[in-house]
């Protein structure tokens, strides 16, 4: 196979490799970095019990879902299978590897065809445009750029104004 | 408005003057909305939901359907209220039982209503008399857009609206009508329809929603699935899985009337006779006995007039509102007592059933 490993834990490439051979058998486990940090793999001290839940995890793969916990709330596949419902709107990215097959069967299709909430995502759209903006301002001043930076100034307060609230009905 | 005022005014469903309402008593739609970044009402602590329930209440209470609407916390509503509530399909039962940090609004005129905090951040549905789901739907459309613009929503371009149980995401639309069969019921049929239905992709419930039983003939058919189909599509499905149900209904009033009319006249005029006399009734049995008389109606036996008065009863035999009418609590029992007087007082005046009149049932 080329492609690279994925994260046992999330959709990224795993670049951090455990491997742990109990009773004869070997088990190997993947993450990506963000991953490998959370769960403190990279701190030798925390090593071995570390190993330990990630060989439970690592035994078949609903075991494997079992450690995923929401970085948005904490939730777990554990709650979930208690409550039938999620934790919160992050939690349909985090269990996205559990849900998949869950949908399939539920509903018509697996992809949204209604409506889209056309005036909150222009709000996002907006904001994430001005965050990068202001990044592009704050290294083009830093850079002594003054003439990029001007341009980003007037491009800030344009977008202000497209986004600003329309006056009271 | 307060909770007491929008008690002593009539519901959109015991307000029905048309004979619209004939087989389709009640259209709903409701919609499922979260907001973004903000974990789910089941899973959220006390003092998030208590964030969420007041930031939901204040952008709702601004829309323009909500103008003067009823905006309460759950925790300021007694039982009593509740209960009442939950009968006028205002609010569910799971919210009903919420504990801190949940809230309703509620238009002036009773369609609009809005829960916060329920398995949801926001349930948003509409309701009207009779059968009209595009209009229902143009209406919850519109309120959910004017929420959006003051609300950031959970939204994935693949997985549509994010809702706490995956089986609401998509559009988080449930569509549904309350329908009234009896002459299914009556032939045995019902069992036939709720399986074809089933295949369909739609869901038979009782009048109260999941686990509620289907006294009175009453059922409510609604949509299953909401992902991987647009709202319109939907509602054009369910559409058409109503419109064939009707079908089947009047058909089999016609077959009803024609092999065994002393059978369906029999059950309608005892119906009558009950109602009129007697001095026990649960409210499963007076909502059985309602509903014949409705079905007299449809088949003309009785004037058209009797509708609304059978519609508001429907409503005002459970045992919320008999408790409100009497004005103290009471016991089962003594609600059946209750009840049996409200209905012999109301059907005194109510005039006799003409046999001779039923013809080709009217719609």
């Amino acid at each position: 196979m080329t492609n690279p490993l994925k994260c046992d834990f999330c959709p990224k490439p795993a670049t951090v490799h455990l491997t742990q051979i109990v009773n004869n058998k070997v088990h190997k486990v993947d993450l990506c970095e963000a991953c490998a940090q959370s769960k403190g793999v990279t701190d030798p001290t925390e090593f071995s019990s570390l190993a330990d839940l990630l060989l439970k995890a690592s035994l078949n793969p609903e075991q494997a879902a079992a450690g995923v916990r929401c970085a948005a709330c904490g939730f777990t596949q554990a709650d979930f299978k208690k409550h039938g419902r999620f934790g919160c709107p992050a939690c349909y990215e985090a269990f996205k590897a559990l849900l998949e097959p869950m949908l399939d069967g539920m509903h018509k299709g697996t992809t949204h065809a209604g409506k889209v909430p056309k005036a909150a995502l222009s709000r996002k759209t907006l904001s994430d445009r001005l965050t990068k903006l202001e990044v592009d301002l704050s290294q083009a001043i830093k850079a002594e750029q003054y003439e990029d930076a001007a341009r980003f100034r007037d491009e800030i307060n344009q977008a202000k104004q497209a986004g600003a609230p329309k006056p009271a009905e | 408005m307060t909770i007491a005022s929008l008690i002593a005014t009539p519901s959109e469903l015991t307000d029905s003057r048309t004979n619209k309402t004939a087989i389709v008593l009640m259209t709903r739609i409701r919609l499922a909305r979260n907001l973004a970044g903000r974990s789910f009402p089941g899973w959220a602590r006390p003092a998030q939901r208590s964030d969420i329930l007041a930031v939901c209440r204040e952008a709702v209470a601004a829309t323009a359907p909500m103008k003067r609407s009823l905006n309460v916390a759950v925790s300021e509503l007694s039982d009593l209220e509740k209960q009442i509530l939950v009968e006028r399909h205002l609010i569910s039962r799971e919210l009903s039982g919420s504990p801190q940090g949940s809230g309703v609004v509620i238009s002036r005129d009773q369609t609009v209503s809005v829960m916060v905090n329920e398995e949801d951040h926001l349930r948003i549905q509409v309701l009207r008399s009779g059968l009209q789901l595009r209009k229902t739907w143009n209406a919850i459309n519109d309120l959910d857009s004017a929420l959006e613009e003051r609300l950031d929503y959970a939204f994935s371009p693949t997985l549509g609206y994010l809702t706490a149980c995956p089986t609401n995401l998509g559009t988080g639309l449930r569509g549904s009508a309350m329908m009234h069969l009896p002459a299914l019921v009556i032939a045995g049929q019902m069992e036939k329809v709720v399986r074809a239905v089933n295949q369909l992709g739609m869901v038979v419930r009782g009048l109260f929603g999941e686990g509620s039983d289907a006294s009175g003939s009453i059922f409510q058919i609604s949509n299953q699935t909401t992902l991987g189909e647009a709202e319109e599509a939907i509602i054009k499905r369910l559409s058409g899985v109503l419109q064939s149900i009707i079908e089947h209904e009047m058909n089999a009033r016609a077959k009803l009337l024609e092999a065994d009319p002393g059978k369906v006249f029999d059950k309608v005029g005892r119906a009558y006779g009950i109602l009129q006399n007697s001095h026990l009734l649960s409210s499963g049995e007076a909502m059985n006995l309602l509903s014949l008389i409705r079905l007299g109606v449809d088949l003309g036996v009785f004037s058209e007039s009797h509708r609304s008065v059978i519609d508001r009863l429907f409503i005002e035999a459970q045992p919320g509102h008999l408790q409100h009418a009497q004005k103290a609590p009471c016991e089962p029992g003594q609600r059946d007592l209750l009840r049996a007087e409200r209905l012999r007082s109301e059907f005194a005046n109510l005039a006799r059933p003409d046999f001779s009149a039923a013809g080709e049932p009217r719609n």
